[in-house]
């Protein structure tokens, strides 16, 4: 009887190790990591030089500038989440491998959240405080970014498998998943106001770790798809 | 039953579709002109005034078929690409092609008509209303499908690549719907309501049923004459495709 052709790592050590490939990639050139946050920080600066420095109308509106901003830099970064990837050929070593293509790619997807959405959450109230968001609001946009910057790589990673074989996909990636980012948006957003006016953010919360964990089910499987897609175009 | 699985299997060969469909068109059009002038003519004469917004009202015999069918549509273009990924049917992926434009012209349809309906009733062209919104956001995701369908140059990658947008937008659609709805509530409008949920009159609703009966007939003929330029076009240099034309 031939004998199956076993994996000779288990699935765990293959994501583990195509985590700690992506993040070592990512930690090599520090500017994809560094450059999200420098482009948080500029964009945040753009809003009171457009709306005026009036701290109460700052403060008012600075649930939903935070959100929109962390929500365009996640969509900056995901351009090229698969890029290196698709260019030097290691995507058709893992789409090769014996392993789910899913499973692997999810490996990078979470390095790559860890490098930049969950750096930005970590240093957003830096962010908060300069447009003068009420500290009461602080930890649940912290909370509410770690939740949803995982929605919005994960939806991203689709985006940028469909998109990596296009030439100058970039705008066009941006017409794909800034759709998809609605709800994110709009959870993010509202538990952070309704913390911020006192209430209780939970009813957001929740709905935006369902969202997450929805997306964590499903986005892989539409990932690996679409990773194949690109490979035969 | 067993009919019923030949049916579908004839339905992924293009020279069986092309000449079925041709015959399809030939039958729905004429029944399609004849909805849409009855159901305008009843919607748009013979229909009473509304109370309160008298003549004005009457765009939602255009407005609400064509938002109806958009978002059918979607679902339409949904399950073709699913066809096409699980049982990879060429013909599915055509269908998917097909049914984007349409759909993405019907929400474009649907907004406008509202806009234009907006400015006498609610004294704005455009209002952030839930709905409104919804169908904004559909318009992207149906623009995005084209785009990024355009932007492969492998058209049966393209079509795969579309196939799996449209299945991780559909499963994203009741979601942003409700989001969307939850958002609005949660920003609640001062001033007036803007959709004061009024049972409509039986008079004002039949002409809407046939209008919206009209309009889902258009889509199909829409989808099928679409569907067969992009066969013309793929088997242009087939035998029986030339075989074909040069009998008729």
């Amino acid at each position: 009887m031939p004998s199956v052709d076993r994996p000779s790592l288990s699935l765990l050590a293959a994501f583990g190790r195509q985590f700690r490939r992506h993040g070592q990639a990512l930690m090599a050139s520090l500017t994809d990591v560094a450059n999200p946050l420098l482009f948080f920080f500029m964009v945040v600066t753009l809003f009171p030089l457009g709306l005026g420095p009036d701290p109460l109308q700052l403060a008012s509106m600075a649930p939903g500038i935070l959100w929109v901003v962390a929500l365009l830099a996640s969509l900056m970064v995901s351009a090229r989440m698969f890029a290196s990837d698709f260019e030097d050929g290691s995507l058709e070593q893992m789409a090769l491998a014996s392993h789910p293509l899913s499973v692997l790619a999810l490996g990078e997807v979470a390095a790559h959240w860890l490098a930049t959405g969950c750096l930005l959450a970590v240093v957003s109230p830096v962010f908060a405080m300069m447009l003068g968001l009420p500290s009461q609001g602080l930890g649940v946009l912290v909370l509410s970014l770690l939740l949803g910057t995982l929605c919005l790589t994960l939806i991203g990673a689709v985006g940028s498998a469909l998109t990596v074989s296009i030439r100058r996909g970039g705008l066009l990636l941006s017409l794909l998943i800034i759709p998809l980012n609605v709800p994110v948006l709009i959870f993010g957003t509202a538990a952070v106001t309704e913390a911020v006016m006192g209430r209780d953010p939970s009813t957001w919360l929740t709905l935006m770790g369902a969202l997450a964990a929805g997306m964590l089910a499903l986005a892989p499987l539409a990932v690996g798809a679409a990773l194949r897609i690109s490979l035969d175009s | 039953m067993r009919g019923m699985w030949a049916f579908i299997h004839k339905l992924g060969s293009p020279p069986w579709f092309f000449g079925f469909s041709g015959t399809l068109v030939r039958w729905l059009l004429p029944v399609t002109v004849l909805l849409l002038a009855v159901g305008a003519y009843w919607g748009l004469l013979v229909a009473p005034p509304d109370f309160r917004q008298g003549n004005s009202y009457r765009i939602i015999y255009i407005h609400v078929p064509a938002a109806v069918v958009a978002l059918a549509g979607y679902y339409v273009m949904a399950i073709a690409g699913a066809i096409s990924l699980i049982w990879r049917i060429k013909m599915a992926d055509v269908a998917m092609r097909a049914a984007a434009p349409v759909g993405a012209v019907l929400t474009a349809v649907a907004l406008v008509t509202g806009a234009i309906w907006g400015k006498p009733t609610w004294g704005a062209w455009w209002v952030w209303d839930a709905r409104i919104t919804s169908m904004l956001i559909l318009l992207f995701l149906y623009l995005g499908v084209v785009a990024l369908f355009e932007a492969y140059e492998n058209k049966t990658a393209a079509a795969k690549a579309c196939a799996v947008l449209t299945l991780v937008g559909t499963v994203n659609i009741p979601i942003i719907y409700k989001s969307v709805d939850w958002w609005y509530s949660l920003h609640q409008p001062a001033s007036l309501k803007f959709t004061g949920e009024s049972a409509i009159d039986a008079s004002m609703l039949y002409p809407l049923l046939v209008m919206i009966g009209a309009f889902y007939l258009l889509f199909a003929m829409s989808m099928l004459l679409n569907m067969r330029a992009e066969l013309l076009w793929q088997h242009r240099n087939a035998h029986w495709l030339r075989q074909r034309l040069d009998v008729s």
